[in-house]
């Protein structure tokens, strides 16, 4: 898909907005230790800026409570000097970091239940997408922006509605995600990001290479990708979660005004308040079809 | 056609060579009866119109002899020659209306019979459009020959479907529209006789057409003037004395001439009515001026590049300009009406159907140029477009991707990955508490501030691996079923497999389709045709296996 056409200096220049997943509760339980990802991911940043000298990174961490910037290339701020072992680059972004996870501690509020502890990827997505739209109403010149999701928590369904609205928005602008899923199971949200927008969905098999997987697929500019041939996904869940109780289902009640989906037959929908008529008892039959319920 | 019987004089022939019997053909509502006039002859004929398929017969405009013949549902047929041509058309009526009739009374029996299947009386002509149809689509002809010869289906269930079809093969046999000629007909040169000083020009209604589109002055005076003014005969005599007078290019004569007669006039001067069409196209001219230079550009090359001009002008006083005609002018207006294109379908037969044919069409022309206003609109649009300056433009928003509404068939087509659900691997449950949670995340952090990064990042065999395993992905056809716009899985397949499973597709389409259509099924007719196409249809799954395997 082709992105934002912009009069810039160069077509390969890329502005990476990365979405790291900085849940406590997926990491505690992660084959891959966070110590071992983060260099590969640090490593990653740095290569493509190296790639070319106009590129732009910035990096957004997404918490259980909270999401945050924690690193911004074009910020004169992050100029601090690398230690011995560190770049500048990582020194900078593991602080932030290290503050960004004291603060989502503080605003816990209560223990998750059961092992679904999803991070708010919803949060972390809008704030992408804002930036990239400061980024464009900048002037005429500016990087061709792309989001990258290095995501690995479950999909929380509760916050289905707000992903799909800035899914759509991401394809409205021409943004596309990609997304490098570190998790067990897919995820659904983010193939249908990719699907969408017109992303790469990665779910890489061998977690000690996710360096290599990183740089082969996700370090092109969007310019390159026109040419490039890289990993198609088998194919996209579907399945949309339910808004009055936020599960995942295949078959369900539509409202014909809103397009609000619901698990049950319900006489008003809470989303435009318009009035449902009488379900057809034959409705629920057919496999792999959602019905419309609804009439105003 | 109102009797119900047609009595004529024929010669009956078996063949087309046979010289035939004279006699007399009797056509009733049901059957004919040639008696011929010997009552010796052997060739008595009594056919019901039943069994009549279908009928030919020869056209009037051409050499042959009106014929007409009849065939025969055994192959056979009957060749009838007429004394003329109205006589054949009278016959041809009665036997075409006798045949549908008689091909109606069949289908009501077979309600009762289901052995049989109606006997379908369909024309010939018909006929030779499906044939020319299955000749011209090969995979039609693949179809019928599976489904048809093959017993599935009979010939009229499969063309009950494709009427379509046969009505846009009858309406394409239409004639071919011819257009003007390119040579310029209407510069006619005359026959000039030297003994008596006479000039002879010929006109055939071609050249009529042709003149009236190019002059329309000329059109217009016709029109105005016969036949009330002057005779067809008189205004074509005044045209040709001011064409004479033009080739004679004496335009001071033809001031002279045309100062006396009014009519000689119009034909002399220049054409109004052309100079009138020519100022609006001038007015729909692209007023914006393309400054990026190019090869037509390029005048320091051209042969007369310079001042000097040929000598040869002749200077001609003003009064007489309107009376001058160019070459290039004549040349220019008559490709400019070829290139137009316009055609007249009218059969040319005099000159007054030539004139009003072409004068309805330009009536049409214009009106649908006026109904379209939004032509103007576009160039309105297009020319501001162009003309605005970009540097003191305020900036537009940020470029926004149009609606994309997907085909829904994508919904099924990526619910594969659901219908092969691997074993649910359970992400590992977290079991610490939330500040050991958050306690051991901060701890990796600054363990990798300390630590530095790894050191190599990734380890040699895994990024080989990693590596491998990506380019072995991207190359299978497996991962190409995800979406991916430009390919599609049926392209990386060899196309002789790729033609097999269209035509498997087509088929099976068309078996649902009949069987869908049998339902609800009401007689033992209905019930046989829908086992048949079972049968067939679980035919085909063997034989879908048998390709897969081939593929993979």
């Amino acid at each position: 898909m082709a992105s934002a056409p912009s009069k810039l200096y160069a077509d390969d220049v890329s502005l990476l907005v990365v979405l790291l997943d900085a849940n406590p509760f997926f990491w505690s339980a992660s084959s891959l230790p966070f110590s071992k990802f983060i260099s590969h991911v640090i490593s990653f940043l740095n290569s493509v800026l190296l790639l070319n000298q106009l590129n732009q990174i910035v990096v957004i961490a997404t918490g259980h409570n909270c999401c945050d910037y924690v690193y911004d290339s074009s910020s004169p701020a992050s100029r601090s000097a690398g230690t011995g072992k560190l770049s500048a680059l990582s020194v900078d972004l593991l602080e932030k970091l290290e503050e960004f996870v004291g603060r989502d501690e503080k605003l816990l509020k209560k223990e998750p239940e059961g092992s679904i502890a999803s991070s708010l990827l919803s949060g972390s997505l809008s704030m992408a997408l804002c930036y990239i739209q400061r980024v464009f109403r900048s002037g005429p010149r500016h990087p061709h922006p792309r989001i990258l999701c290095l995501h690995g928590s479950q999909d929380g369904p509760e916050q289905y509605v707000a992903i799909m609205n800035a899914i759509f928005s991401a394809q409205r602008s021409m943004v596309p995600i990609d997304s490098c899923f570190i998790g067990a199971q897919n995820s659904a949200f983010l193939q249908q990001a990719s699907y969408i927008t017109g992303g790469v969905y990665l779910k890489p098999q061998l977690l000690e290479g996710t360096f290599q997987y990183l740089s082969t697929v996700f370090g092109t500019d969007l310019h390159s990708r026109g040419f490039l041939q890289l990993p198609k996904s088998v194919g996209v869940d579907f399945r949309a979660s339910c808004f009055c109780h936020k599960k995942t289902i295949d078959m369900g009640y539509i409202c014909s005004v809103c397009l609000s989906i619901f698990c049950k037959h319900h006489k008003k929908c809470s989303t435009c308040g318009s009035v449902f008529g009488q379900p057809h008892s034959e409705a629920a039959s057919e496999p792999n079809k959602k019905r419309k319920a609804g009439d105003t | 056609m109102a009797s119900a019987q047609v009595i004529k004089r024929a010669k009956y022939k078996t063949t087309v060579k046979d010289p035939g019997t004279a006699g007399v053909l009797k056509m009733a509502w049901d059957r004919f009866i040639f008696t011929p006039n010997h009552p010796n002859s052997a060739s008595n004929l009594d056919v019901e119109f039943r069994f009549i398929k279908g009928h030919k017969n020869t056209k009037e405009g051409s050499n042959k002899p009106p014929w007409l013949n009849l065939t025969n549902d055994q192959g056979g047929s009957y060749i009838f020659e007429f004394e003329s041509y109205p006589d054949l058309h009278t016959c041809r009526d009665f036997v075409g209306k006798s045949i549908g009739r008689s091909g109606e009374t069949p289908t009501a029996a077979s309600g009762k019979t289901d052995a049989s299947l109606p006997d379908e009386q369909i024309s010939t002509a018909e006929l030779e459009l499906r044939i020319k149809l299955l000749r011209e689509n090969s995979e039609l002809q693949k179809l019928h020959k599976q489904l048809v010869i093959g017993g599935i289906l009979t010939e009229a269930e499969f063309w009950a479907t494709r009427k379509k079809l046969l009505d846009r093969e009858s309406s394409r046999k239409s004639k071919q529209r011819v257009g003007f000629k390119s040579a310029m007909i209407s510069d006619i040169k005359p026959a000039t006789d030297g003994r008596t000083n006479k000039v002879t020009f010929s006109l055939t209604p071609e050249v009529i057409l042709q003149i009236f589109a190019e002059k329309p002055a000329v059109h217009a005076a016709f029109l105005k003037y016969v036949p009330n003014k002057m005779t067809e005969k008189d205004f074509w005599t005044k045209y040709f004395k001011a064409e004479y007078l033009h080739s004679t290019r004496n335009a001071v004569a033809a001031a002279a001439e045309a100062a006396e007669d009014e009519e000689l006039a119009i034909f002399l001067r220049n054409d109004d009515i052309l100079a009138k069409e020519a100022r609006q196209k001038i007015r729909r001219v692209d007023p914006t001026v393309n400054m990026e230079a190019d090869q037509g550009d390029d005048y320091m090359h051209l042969p007369d590049h310079g001042l000097f001009r040929d000598g040869g002008k002749d200077i001609i006083e003003s009064q007489y300009e309107l009376y001058r005609r160019t070459l290039a002018h004549d040349l220019n207006r008559h490709a400019a009406v070829v290139l137009e294109g316009r055609t007249v379908e009218v059969e040319l037969e005099d000159t007054r159907t030539v004139a009003e044919a072409l004068a309805k069409l330009k009536r049409v022309e214009s009106a649908n140029e006026d109904s379209d206003g939004t032509a103007n609109q576009g160039i309105l649009e297009r020319i501001a477009r162009i003309t605005e300056i970009e540097d003191l433009q305020a900036s537009h928003g940020p470029p926004l991707a149009p609606l994309c509404i997907k085909d829904p068939r994508d919904y099924f087509d990526s619910q594969q990955v659901i219908a092969v659900k691997a074993p649910a691997a359970e992400g590992k449950k977290c079991n610490l508490s939330s500040r050991e949670a958050y306690g051991s995340l901060r701890d990796s952090i600054s363990q990798t501030k300390q630590m530095g990064l790894l050191n190599p990042v990734v380890k040699t065999k895994d990024a080989l691996q990693v590596f491998n395993a990506l380019s072995h992905d991207i190359s299978r056809t497996k991962y190409d079923v995800g979406k991916n716009p430009q390919d599609s899985v049926l392209d990386k397949l060899p196309s002789t497999t790729k033609e097999q499973l269209l035509h498997h597709w087509t088929s099976i389409q068309e078996l649902l389709r009949h069987f869908w259509s049998s339902y609800p099924i009401t007689s033992s007719y209905l019930y046989a045709k829908v086992n048949r196409l079972k049968d067939a249809m679980s035919q085909i799954y063997p034989q879908l296996e048998v390709c897969s395997l081939l593929i993979s």
